[in-house]
């Protein structure tokens, strides 16, 4: 099964990964709930492992890879952070909604 | 049979991560979003990169979507306190982003088919990986080290309950 591996296209790793990255976008862009914009984000950056994984798979190169899990420990210490600092906000306007957030307008 | 794998994994990958955004109930687009991840190892495995696939469905569908269940659920969030966007702005953002997706892939169209070496067997392979990790990028795996102390200790800073 590992043999006929080059009978998919790169083209194709491309426009899936392009796929899960827009609707990362749309979900930022579509929801209020601050959680669920947390998750897109995650989606964001799991679409451009998958590129950089295709790639690197492709090019018979392993440092792409050895990104993606950089990448996976950056994302694991940005969700940490983020989530308490939800928490923090949910303490103290009682909701998840980002537009509830818009003091900073001055 | 690798392609239709390939389809398959990826249609699900997409309807999944469709019904994520879609889905009202916050943890529900959590479930979904762990099926997004575990058919994005699947395709993992599809171009032979097997630690990168087991890594993908401990760190993120193990580790990270528990933290955001538990949030979920230490906030009560449900289907009743999920707030709305007005359908105007809603599909403002979904023509955003079909907009972008058009000119990511409107920009694929010019470039050349790549052509492709030889495949190698063990790429992906964990020895492989570790060889490079710890030779190659052994300054920053030791600096990704800090960077998840600090992490660790802002949370905790952020989670005490009288911050002064």
């Amino acid at each position: 099964m590992l043999g006929d591996l080059k009978t998919i296209p790169l083209d194709w790793y491309i426009l899936l990964s392009s796929i899960l990255f827009c609707i990362g976008v749309m979900g930022v862009l579509f929801r209020r709930n601050a959680i669920i914009i947390f998750m897109s984000i995650e989606l964001m950056l799991n679409a451009v492992n998958l590129l950089l994984v295709a790639f690197s798979a492709y090019h018979n190169d392993a440092k792409g890879q050895v990104f993606v899990f950089f990448t996976m420990a950056v994302a694991a210490a940005e969700i940490a952070v983020g989530l308490a600092i939800l928490v923090v906000v949910y303490r103290n306007t009682k909701s998840t909604d980002i537009d509830v957030l818009n003091r900073l307008k001055g | 049979m690798t392609v239709y794998l390939f389809i398959i994994l990826g249609v699900f990958a997409i309807l999944s991560a469709l019904m994520v955004v879609f889905t009202k109930n916050p943890i529900h687009s959590i479930l979904y979003l762990v099926l997004t991840f575990f058919a994005i190892a699947g395709e993992y495995v599809l171009l032979n990169a097997q630690f990168l696939a087991i890594v993908n469905i401990i760190v993120y569908a193990g580790a990270i979507m528990v933290l955001f269940l538990f949030v979920v659920m230490l906030l009560n969030l449900n289907k009743e306190t999920e707030p709305h966007k007005s359908i105007l702005r809603q599909l403002i953002a979904v023509i955003a982003a079909g907009i972008l997706l058009i000119v990511l892939v409107g920009s694929l169209k010019g470039a050349d088919t790549m052509t492709i070496k030889p495949f190698a067997q063990n790429t992906g392979y964990i020895e492989n990986l570790g060889q490079v990790l710890f030779k190659d990028f052994l300054l920053p795996f030791e600096v990704s080290a800090i960077l998840f102390l600090a992490a660790m200790v802002g949370a905790v800073m952020l989670g005490k309950k009288d911050i002064k």
